[in-house]
């Protein structure tokens, strides 16, 4: 069985010092690790940005694409092959800006794979313009004068999208992440984990500190239910969003693979392609 | 008796003109005519003229005609807007409930028939369309019989009796015609065909077969006129196959998908027309970059922008050629018969995994949704070549200490070894950032250099397609190469057909792999001819610009473009060429 240190390859991130994403990437190897897979086993789909370049820091197969595309990439392969853990990975502007519709789309299709957002509220490669997560006033090269545009909610989206699964973790506590990872990892469906991962180049207001202040831990509340569609609502309205935990998961909703009718356990990939003569013959008598 | 006519039925849209015009073509397919059938419709669902023209001949045609023999029109409107292309001696066949009036300067025979009230006579008055076919068949002299089984296939679900009462509403389109006209009516009479069995389908429809038959499981679309049939058809045949189609938010989810899945090892396609192609124009760069099989097809529309969506055009072209920034190797195919549509398919899925890049069929509007006669599709010609992958970990070298597969290796001709993700020791990255050989993302100048030499090499010594072109040339010395790709296949030869009844001398070429240019075949039939003429639906001459670019002889290249949004018909593929030949240009 793999270590969590086999899912590390040589390659030296080219992240900032105290990026929050250097958390991201050690709690996604634990959790592999912790569920038994094996480095082959798993592919990671990202998307374009300092984040995205996560899947050639795992030792894992890996698909890095093009900017707000990985979900429908991910989506794609777990269709092809049902038996791969399928894990995309990308930043806020990825999945909240010009991957929002897949974002949202992924959530309704509800196909068996885990989406990790590192949501650091700024663009940091291209160096610090405003993101939709960007709070209003939010100063950056891109809005000098502050953010003008309302911050969007991703998680109140996600429910009202009909997500079976939605987490969030932050980059300071690897260990209730690594334990979320694997949660969504389980889930039957698709699960979104979204991870406050500051950036310490472009984000001086949403620092780790800022974070420790203002984050609500659900698991510490006894009375939180996240099977409570209407709860999770109101909690993360209540909270501007800012808390950490399982905030939702529907176990009853199937997912895409298994609502699709015909659709085997044999991964599409490894099914024989050569089409038998008697259902080519009865193909073509429909156009006699 | 004649070899060849020409029959149209219109009304307004939705009325069911299309049931009518299926009906009457099968039977006639199945008799062993040839046909070719074009539905002029509109970008709405209910009300708007409607109309679908069928062409029926005991040769081979797959073009539409200049002029028309019979017209079935269940509105004045379809007289007022159709009775232009009867000929003198051509006959219109009309409700009589309507009260239908010749439109002056139109000297067409006018048979009212009374479709709706005879309908009603038998039970129903939506019948009114089986009393039109009855009525049609009666002119052109056809057996009853043809249509039994036809009727029985599409109304056996609803009972005996209904298969009954519209054989009967047939029938009694067939004697009232006989009584009114007093017999048969010699010049519309038919030869009888050869009888052979054949298939009638859509370009569409043999796109998506042949998906099925090169062993795709997935598709990902986003609906798109002219291309949505294809993703219909699969949506109903997939899931026998344990495939499965996916509808998605827009067309860059749809090929991002295809990329996914690719990548995943199964066969995967999406299909769209100009509007959605625009849209994957990035992840068709991703595909050329990362070396993963795809297979798109453009169903070509009017452009740009939302254009001519229910029209003919062929001015994708170069958005198929040149679109994506960067540089990549890319194949563009492009089908010119519901056949090759076919073929190319299962071709186009074999050349994306040989070659490791985009393959795009190109086909065009007149070419998906025509309906024409295929000959017997040929089970032992499906062949699969999945190119060098590697599906499990049998032979892999182990991989030590985080080391990589290489994904990526400098081959002799380019193309590397793909295994598939989940297999135990092909651990590679995938990135469309500049790679190294095993996907690690590099700027090295030397890498860069080696990588990007390595994905165009894969496409520089040419590909393995069996028909670059489709080569209609017995002249060895001609006054005039025909130079055409698509849909105008057929519209071409019978232009061509009759300027050598004219005496001139006429070759055809009809252009099937657009990317790369089969350069050295176009250049030899070219230089057969005094003149080359390249008949293009588009207005600047995008095929012509690839003569020139690849072969010269500019000079003597003219082009002939249409872009009314109409197919060209053969006496506008005659005049022009005479026109040419005459004034030495067009």
């Amino acid at each position: 069985m793999a270590t969590f240190k086999e899912f590390r390859n040589k390659v030296k991130p080219n992240w900032c010092p105290g990026c929050g994403d250097f958390s991201v990437l050690a709690a996604m190897q634990r959790a592999f690790a912790n569920q038994g897979l094996e480095p082959e086993d798993v592919t990671l789909v990202s998307g374009i940005g300092c984040s995205g370049r996560i899947s050639g820091y795992m030792n894992a197969y890996g698909f890095h694409g093009i900017h707000g595309r990985a979900l429908p990439i991910a989506q794609g392969l777990k269709l092809a092959n049902r038996d791969l853990t399928v894990v995309a990975a990308g930043g806020d502007g990825d999945g909240f800006a010009i991957g929002m519709s897949h974002t949202i789309h992924a959530i309704r299709r509800n196909v068996d794979i885990t989406y990790i957002v590192m949501d650091n509220q700024v663009y940091g490669l291209t160096k610090g313009q405003t993101s939709p997560r960007s709070e209003m006033g939010f100063k950056t090269k891109s809005t000098p004068k502050g953010a003008i545009e309302a911050t969007i909610a991703p998680l109140e989206m996600a429910l009202t999208a009909g997500a079976g699964f939605v987490a969030q973790a932050f980059s300071s506590d690897l260990k209730q992440m690594t334990r979320l990872i694997e949660e969504g990892l389980n889930h039957k469906g698709f699960s979104l984990i979204n991870v406050y991962s500051p950036c310490v180049t472009y984000n001086k207001i949403n620092t780790y500190d800022w974070f420790k202040e203002n984050l609500t831990n659900l698991e510490q509340d006894e009375s939180y239910d996240p099977s409570d569609r209407m709860m999770a609502m109101q909690k993360l309205m209540e909270n501007n969003g800012l808390v950490t935990g399982l905030i939702y998961q529907n176990k009853e909703r199937k997912s895409y693979e298994e609502m699709i009718s015909g659709f085997r356990e044999e991964p599409l990939a490894k099914q024989d392609l050569k089409l038998p003569k008697e259902d080519f013959d009865q193909l073509v008598a429909e156009f006699a | 008796m004649i070899k060849q006519l020409s029959w149209k039925v219109g009304g307004q849209q939705g009325e069911g003109i299309d049931s009518t015009g299926e009906i009457f073509s099968t039977a006639l397919n199945r008799l062993g005519y040839h046909l070719y059938g074009y539905r002029h419709f509109s970008s709405r669902i209910k009300g708007g003229h409607s109309n679908t023209k069928i062409r029926i001949s005991i040769r081979p045609i797959r073009a539409v005609s200049d002029d028309l023999d019979v017209l079935v029109a269940f509105d004045q409107e379809t007289i007022d807007l159709n009775a232009h292309e009867l000929h003198d001696r051509g006959v219109i066949l009309a409700d009589a409930k309507f009260k239908p009036v010749v439109p002056e300067g139109v000297s067409a025979r006018l048979f009212s028939v009374p479709f709706t009230k005879i309908a009603q006579d038998v039970g129903l008055a939506q019948m009114k369309n089986m009393v039109a076919v009855g009525a049609s068949s009666a002119l052109l002299g056809l057996p009853l019989e043809a249509f039994q089984g036809v009727i029985e296939e599409k109304f056996s679900r609803k009972g005996q009796q209904v298969v009954d009462k519209n054989m009967e509403a047939i029938q009694s389109g067939v004697d009232h015609v006989l009584k009114e006209t007093g017999g048969m009516i010699e010049d519309l009479k038919l030869e009888p065909s050869d009888g052979k069995k054949r298939l009638y389908m859509i370009g569409n429809d043999a796109i998506a077969l042949g998906a099925i038959a090169a062993g795709a499981r997935l598709m990902a679309a986003y609906p798109i006129t002219p291309s949505s049939e294809i993703m219909e058809y699969l949506i109903k045949q997939l899931s026998k196959f344990g495939g499965t189609v996916v509808q998605t938010e827009d067309e860059i989810a749809a090929i991002s998908m295809v990329l996914g899945a690719n990548y995943g090892g199964v066969r995967a396609l999406t299909a769209s027309a100009g509007p959605g192609l625009s849209l994957m124009t990035e992840a068709i760069g991703l595909a050329g970059m990362t070396e993963t099989p795809a297979v798109i097809v453009d169903t070509q529309r009017g452009g740009p922008s939302t254009g001519l969506p229910t029209k003919q055009e062929q001015s994708d072209i170069n958005a198929m050629l040149y679109s994506t920034h960067g540089e990549i190797p890319k194949i563009v195919i492009a089908p010119s018969t519901a056949e090759e549509c076919f073929y190319d398919t299962i071709q186009a899925f074999n050349l994306a995994d040989r070659y490791q890049c985009p393959v795009i069929i190109l086909s065009d509007l007149a070419l998906s949704l025509g309906k024409q006669t295929v000959e017997p599709l040929d089970y032992d010609r499906i062949s699969i070549d999945r190119g060098n992958l590697i599906t499990d970990s049998e032979g892999l070298k182990q991989l030590e200490n985080s080391e990589l597969f290489k994904r990526y290796e400098w081959t002799e001709d380019g193309v590397s070894s793909r295994v598939l993700p989940g297999v135990k020791n092909g651990l590679h990255h995938v990135t469309g950032v500049e790679h190294d050989e095993v996907g690690r993302p590099s700027e090295n100048p030397l890498n860069r250099q080696r990588m990007v030499e390595k994905r165009l090499k894969k496409l520089e010594q040419g590909i393995d397609f069996e028909h670059p072109v489709h080569v209609d040339a017995e002249h060895e010395e001609a006054d005039l190469l025909i130079v055409g790709i698509g849909s105008t296949r057929g519209v071409i030869h019978e232009g061509m057909e009759r300027l050598q009844a004219d005496g001139v001398t006429v070759n055809h070429l009809h252009i099937r792999q657009l990317l790369p240019f089969p350069a050295e075949t176009v250049k030899k039939e070219m230089a057969k001819a005094k003149k080359v003429v390249v008949v293009e639906n588009n207005a600047t001459g995008q095929l012509a610009s690839q003569l020139k670019l690849h072969v010269g002889m500019a000079d003597k290249i003219s082009h002939v473009g249409k872009y009314d949004g109409n197919p060209f018909l053969p006496s506008e593929i005659y005049n022009q060429c005479k026109e040419l030949l005459v004034h030495g240009h067009v």
